[in-house]
């Protein structure tokens, strides 16, 4: 095959390239420029390119960098700033899988005459009974990351690759270092790529929307128990920041933001718990689940599979949980596949 | 080149038969330039290339002066973005082009007063190809900013125009050897007697103290011998080259539906073909030719190698959708039928090949 692999410059696509080279495949690597702006990288990313293309010339594989900025903007940016001007809390790597890695790029893929991309994600394309091509869990467990490739459909999952799923991530270091990689002991990506750790997201949103000053409320006796800087940037079940001077052995969560209200509602644990979370844009990899269908839920990257029954827009827990910020992901699996997803909605 | 790197390996600002025997090839390949660009020996600065020679010729000419600096929207970066470094946005005054690509001459004069020091047009666009009417921009100087110096960027002007005509009104041209046929990292700055330079680097005080540095002898010795033959063999190229160019224009604009050619063909330099392609992204069509030997360029590539959309293409009023489907196929003296044909073939069928596969 001619597999043209996605390199962020990081050590799991390197990697992945140097996989699908050694299975035989013909492959050209690709570093996709997303974001224009100031990053922890350097302007453009321009630290991450030059490690990609290193990586390819160690691999003696031909490299591009396809410029997909505007896309990005549009697709991923503008909307992480629309969610928090609405007080949701958006997952922009989800919404860059959807439109970027698995759209964009495989629609380039497909025009240049590829017959399949490959990045560097931990998660596995299993084959499923009736053979086709199945959504899985990546074998390193804590490094999984089916959970941002969620929107992935059965057609798509027969052009993907996931060369670095079926390791663990010591095993992938490991073969950097014995290849010579220059990405081998490159940190981990962290946090939103497009937001760098010195101004953080209160920097970048208050630059592109005015943030609100709002009142922080006891979810039980209504009384104002102080004030955010700004609503946008509290998440339903935060914690940290709002004390509000209150007893500090009793735990207090953000229960609700309401950005038009100006407000955040702050509430115990037993306030923060619910027996369900409605979810709308729901897709399926391959075959919608029945109403009424046990499965579990996974409502964060790294969180716990939550025993549930899906019924049309609502994911039902079996015992109640934290509830869900609007906004995050809501991912349903059958013991270790993805059967498909949604966008928490606002209980 | 290779015996300024081997057996007579001398700085030429030595004192030593090794050092003198370079210096002679420097000054040997200064009158040689001199003679080429039409200024004395002496106002040759050998620079580390074009983007240094415009550096020098914009931070230089207005590193100890007052006013205002005026220059095209299309010129190179390296112009554009030492103006912005030498002068604050009130000090800078972009003229606009015209769908043609070349420079609006009413809205110059507008541009120009008393107050101007400094005027950087290039003579040809290093994207469409499109020369500029020099004479005609230090005809309007004359009359409205008498004292203010004229630069020219004639990077890529060497191996297609006299430059020594075209830029004989100007006081300060920048040149690039690897534009024509010489070593990559080395070029010029051709500067009038009496135009004072401040020196952007500062050391040795070589090059009458307007560029210190040690000498890229034998850099500047292949710059030489390349202006020498690109000078003998110009007309005859021009002529051949700029058949082969239209031939290519015509031939794809007529087998590729949705084309058309930026900027008028009648003010181009032979070797610039331009087109843009409804529909086509530029930066997928160059992958497939460079499969397909082909090498091409479109707009101009930022530090991470992404293209980045054309400010040329901008200012010539080309929509930002076309401009993103924009090829630009040089032809240079060892282009040849051959070349054309294939180019015709290669460039038709991955355009045909990109709309297949359609876009959201």
């Amino acid at each position: 095959m001619r597999v043209l692999v996605a390199m962020s410059g990081g050590v799991d696509s390197s990697v992945a390239a140097a996989l699908v080279q050694r299975d035989g495949h013909e492959v050209v690597g690709a570093t996709m420029k997303l974001w224009g702006g100031p990053s922890d990288s350097g302007c453009c990313s321009v630290a991450d390119v030059e490690d990609a293309r290193r990586v390819a010339q160690q691999l003696g594989i031909p490299h591009h960098v396809f410029n997909f900025t505007d896309d990005f903007e549009r697709d991923v940016v503008g909307p992480y700033v629309e969610d928090h001007r609405r007080g949701r809390t958006p997952n922009p790597c989800v919404a860059c899988n959807r439109h970027l890695k698995f759209d964009r790029f495989l629609v380039r893929a497909r025009q240049l005459g590829f017959d399949a991309v490959a990045t560097g994600h931990h998660a596995r394309v299993t084959t499923a009974a009736d053979g086709r091509p199945a959504l899985g869990r990546g074998r390193d467990r804590a490094k999984d990351q089916s959970y941002v490739v969620h929107m992935l459909r059965t057609e798509q999952l027969e052009r993907i690759l996931f060369p670095v799923g079926e390791h663990t991530k010591a095993e992938v270091r490991a073969e950097a270092v014995r290849l010579g990689l220059r990405t081998a002991t490159k940190p981990d990506s962290q946090d939103v790529c497009f937001i760098s750790r010195s101004g953080g997201r209160s920097e970048f949103l208050g630059a592109r929307i005015a943030l609100r000053a709002g009142r922080v409320i006891d979810a039980r006796s209504g009384e104002e128990l102080g004030e955010v800087p700004a609503v946008e940037l509290v998440t339903v079940g935060q914690r940290r920041g709002l004390a509000m001077g209150g007893d500090p052995s009793e735990r207090r969560y953000a229960v609700e933001v309401d950005v038009p209200g100006g407000r955040v509602v702050l509430g115990r644990l037993e306030d923060l718990m619910v027996d369900e979370v409605p979810v709308d844009g729901v897709g399926w990899v391959g075959d919608p689940l029945a109403p009424g269908s046990p499965t579990t839920a996974q409502c964060s990257a790294h969180g716990p599979a939550l025993p549930a029954t899906w019924t049309p827009g609502v994911v039902r827990f079996d015992a109640p949980t934290r509830r869900v910020a609007p906004g995050q992901s809501v991912v349903l699996y059958e013991s270790d596949l993805v059967v498909g997803g949604g966008v928490a909605a606002a209980g | 080149m290779l015996p300024w790197l081997t057996e007579r390996y001398g700085n030429p600002s030595g004192s030593h038969q090794v050092a003198r025997a370079a210096r002679a090839a420097i000054d040997d390949a200064r009158d040689l330039a001199a003679a080429a660009v039409g200024v004395d020996p002496g106002g040759i600065v050998f620079t580390g290339g074009g983007t240094e020679a415009d550096n020098l010729a914009v931070l230089g000419a207005l590193g100890r002066v007052g006013g205002a600096v005026v220059h095209s929207a299309i010129e190179h970066h390296a112009v554009l973005h030492a103006a912005i470094a030498a002068r604050p946005a009130a000090e800078r005054r972009e003229v606009p082009v015209g769908s043609d690509g070349v420079i609006d001459l009413e809205r110059l004069a507008d541009a120009l007063d008393p107050s101007v020091a400094l005027v950087s047009v290039m003579l040809v666009n290093n994207e469409v190809g499109t020369i500029q009417p020099l004479s005609e921009v230090a005809r309007l100087m004359a009359r409205r900013a008498p004292q203010a110096l004229l630069h020219t960027d004639a990077v890529q002007a060497f191996p297609w125009v006299d430059v020594a005509e075209l830029a004989g009104v100007a006081h300060l041209i920048s040149l690039s050897a690897h534009k024509f046929g010489g070593p990559q990292g080395v070029g010029l700055l051709a500067v009038r007697p009496g135009v004072a330079l401040t020196p952007i680097l500062h050391g040795g005080g070589q090059e009458r103290d307007r560029r210190s540095g040690t000498h890229n002898v034998a850099g500047i010795v292949g710059m030489a011998a390349a202006m020498a033959a690109t000078r003998r063999t110009r007309a005859e190229t021009v002529a051949r080259v700029g058949r082969l160019r239209d031939r290519l224009a015509d031939g794809l604009l007529a087998s590729v539906e949705g084309s058309r050619e930026t900027g008028a063909r009648a003010a181009k330099v032979a070797g610039n073909c331009h087109l843009c392609f409804a529909g086509v992204e530029s930066e997928a069509l160059l992958v497939l030719l460079d499969e397909e030997g082909v090498c091409a360029s479109a707009g101009s590539a930022c530090a991470s190698g992404a293209i980045e959309p054309s400010h040329v293409l901008a200012a010539m009023g080309v929509p930002r959708a076309e401009a993103l489907g924009s090829l630009r196929l040089s032809l240079g003296p060892t282009t040849g039928d051959d070349d054309v044909a294939r180019a015709l073939d290669v460039v038709a069928a991955a355009v045909h090949r990109l709309r297949q596969v359609v876009l959201r």
